[in-house]
């Protein structure tokens, strides 16, 4: 009797650790290693937002060729194929020469301007186990305007403008980002007596996970200015179309120039009054020179 | 009474030898995507694995964010567009083992059998595979096809380069036995 006992309770048992014993080698597994593997991993889809830029830097030798264009107003009309004769265009090189610098030039078809800058990657945000719930960066860049004025004496000097700006942007969840770009805008020259040199401006954006491809921005930069002397805070609605190695930013805006020392301070159109430029940026990643090793 | 002594005996000695096992000391997984745009390639040394010899019972954890790329656009895709892997940091085997002889030294052919789990979707698979018993080392390897639609992996509609629908995955593993 005790034996028939023992058996069933040894049949049982052993039942019982065959399946116990199989959950168990995954869950001493999870227990074992601890070791966290992050990836890097991006706020925004691409290097700008719309107009101005994002976090997003690339890892080390990464060059991105962007190809940016603005149109003229939509309220143009039709003699103007609203706005579609008049192109703005900007091509730029964003190269990424360390993973936390990248150095970027552009030349713009508007005032025949020429633009640089340094994008600094201070710290990356992180859900590890050291949180770190922001993600900032440093942008410093000039200006040169080219255009031929006759008008008024042109020196190197008066030709230059200067933006700084610090860059703090947040993913707070898997499909929302937020970022808020406090600027300082210096110019040499301004169009009239009245407009300071210098100001400072805030601009902040968001950018919303449609889909695994498709994302939908806003930004906007607010300028604090005495007088505004015509000029507008730009604003700025679009999409992100990412393709693998392109991505594709259509958007809608009041400004017609692609740098922040341009956009910014000279902005005129109203936004809400239908003086919007319909405008895209290309983008193409290349990994240049040895691809890196994936192997240990 | 005796009998069930004996009984006691067979059944303390069973569970001595129940955890007895082996532990991965290096692991490595390799998937190749052949298409016709990019072959793409990537290497994820971040595995660990678990096995027993006497029960066959075997497991395996991937953690998915490992894998390495040559070009780094293209781990953020993987991770972001396609494995989701903030959802689903890992990858997993969870079965058995079967077919080998273990007095056998030098290669042999063995299968595993058992659970497969990659983007929160499981599958019972059997993959036939390697297993070199050396010393107090066992190897396994093996190299087996994986098909995106059945892990629920969709490729996304507006992609440039092409993906196959069927990826390659060559998996090796040296163990070395664990005290417990």
């Amino acid at each position: 009797m005790t034996n028939k006992i023992l058996v069933i309770f040894l049949i049982f048992y052993f039942l019982f650790l065959s399946t116990s014993a199989q959950d168990n080698l995954l869950d001493q597994l999870r227990e074992e290693d601890k070791t966290e593997w992050n990836t890097h991993t991006t706020t925004f889809k691409a290097i700008r937002l719309i107009n101005g830029h994002t976090v997003e830097t690339r890892e080390k030798g990464n060059l991105e060729f962007l190809i940016s264009h603005r149109f003229g107003r939509i309220n143009s009309g039709a003699y103007q194929f609203f706005g579609m004769d008049q192109a703005n265009m900007r091509l730029g090189l964003d190269y990424a020469w360390q993973d936390w610098l990248t150095l970027g030039i552009g030349r713009n078809s508007f005032s025949k301007l020429y633009d640089g800058f340094a994008k600094i990657s201070l710290f990356q945000q992180n859900e590890g186990k050291i949180k770190q719930p922001v993600t900032l960066v440093w942008l410093s860049g000039a200006s040169i305007n080219t255009i031929r004025r006759p008008e008024i004496p042109m020196n190197l000097n008066r030709r230059l403008q200067y933006v700084h700006q610090l860059l703090a942007a947040s993913k707070l969840y898997q499909n929302i980002a937020l970022q808020l770009m406090p600027t300082y805008i210096h110019r040499n020259l301004v169009r009239e007596p009245s407009a300071p040199n210098a100001f400072f401006a805030v601009g902040a954006g968001l950018s919303y996970r449609l889909s695994k491809s498709v994302y939908l921005n806003v930004e906007y930069y607010h300028r604090f200015l005495d007088q505004e002397n015509g000029t507008a805070n730009p604003i700025a609605i679009g999409v992100d179309i990412e393709t693998g190695g392109h991505v594709f930013q259509l958007q809608l805006t009041n400004a017609q120039q692609m740098t922040e020392t341009g956009f910014i301070p000279s902005t005129s159109g109203d936004f809400f009054n239908g003086d919007i430029h319909f405008g895209f940026n290309i983008t193409r990643n290349f990994q240049l020179g040895n691809t890196r090793p994936i192997k240990k | 009474m005796k009998n069930c002594y004996i009984t006691l005996f067979i059944f303390l000695l069973s569970q001595s030898l129940q955890a007895q096992g082996h532990k991965t000391v290096s692991g490595e997984i390799e998937f190749f995507s052949s298409a016709p745009v990019e072959d793409i390639q990537a290497v994820n040394n971040g595995p660990t694995g678990l096995f027993n010899e006497q029960t066959g019972s075997l497991a395996f954890l991937v953690p998915v964010r490992a894998f390495r790329f040559p070009k780094s656009l293209m781990q953020e895709h993987f991770n972001d567009k396609f494995m989701d892997s903030h959802t689903y940091p890992e990858a997993s085997f969870e079965g058995r083992l079967s077919g080998y002889d273990r007095r056998r030294s030098g290669s042999q052919e063995a299968f595993a059998e058992g659970n497969l789990t990659i983007h929160g979707q499981t599958n019972k698979v059997r993959v036939p595979g390697n297993i070199n018993f050396k010393g107090d080392q066992i190897i396994m390897d093996a190299v087996f096809p994986v098909k995106l639609e059945d892990y629920n992996i969709e490729i996304p509609k507006v992609l440039f380069y092409n993906i196959a629908e069927e990826v390659e995955v060559t998996v090796s593993f040296v163990f070395e036995k664990t005290d417990r």
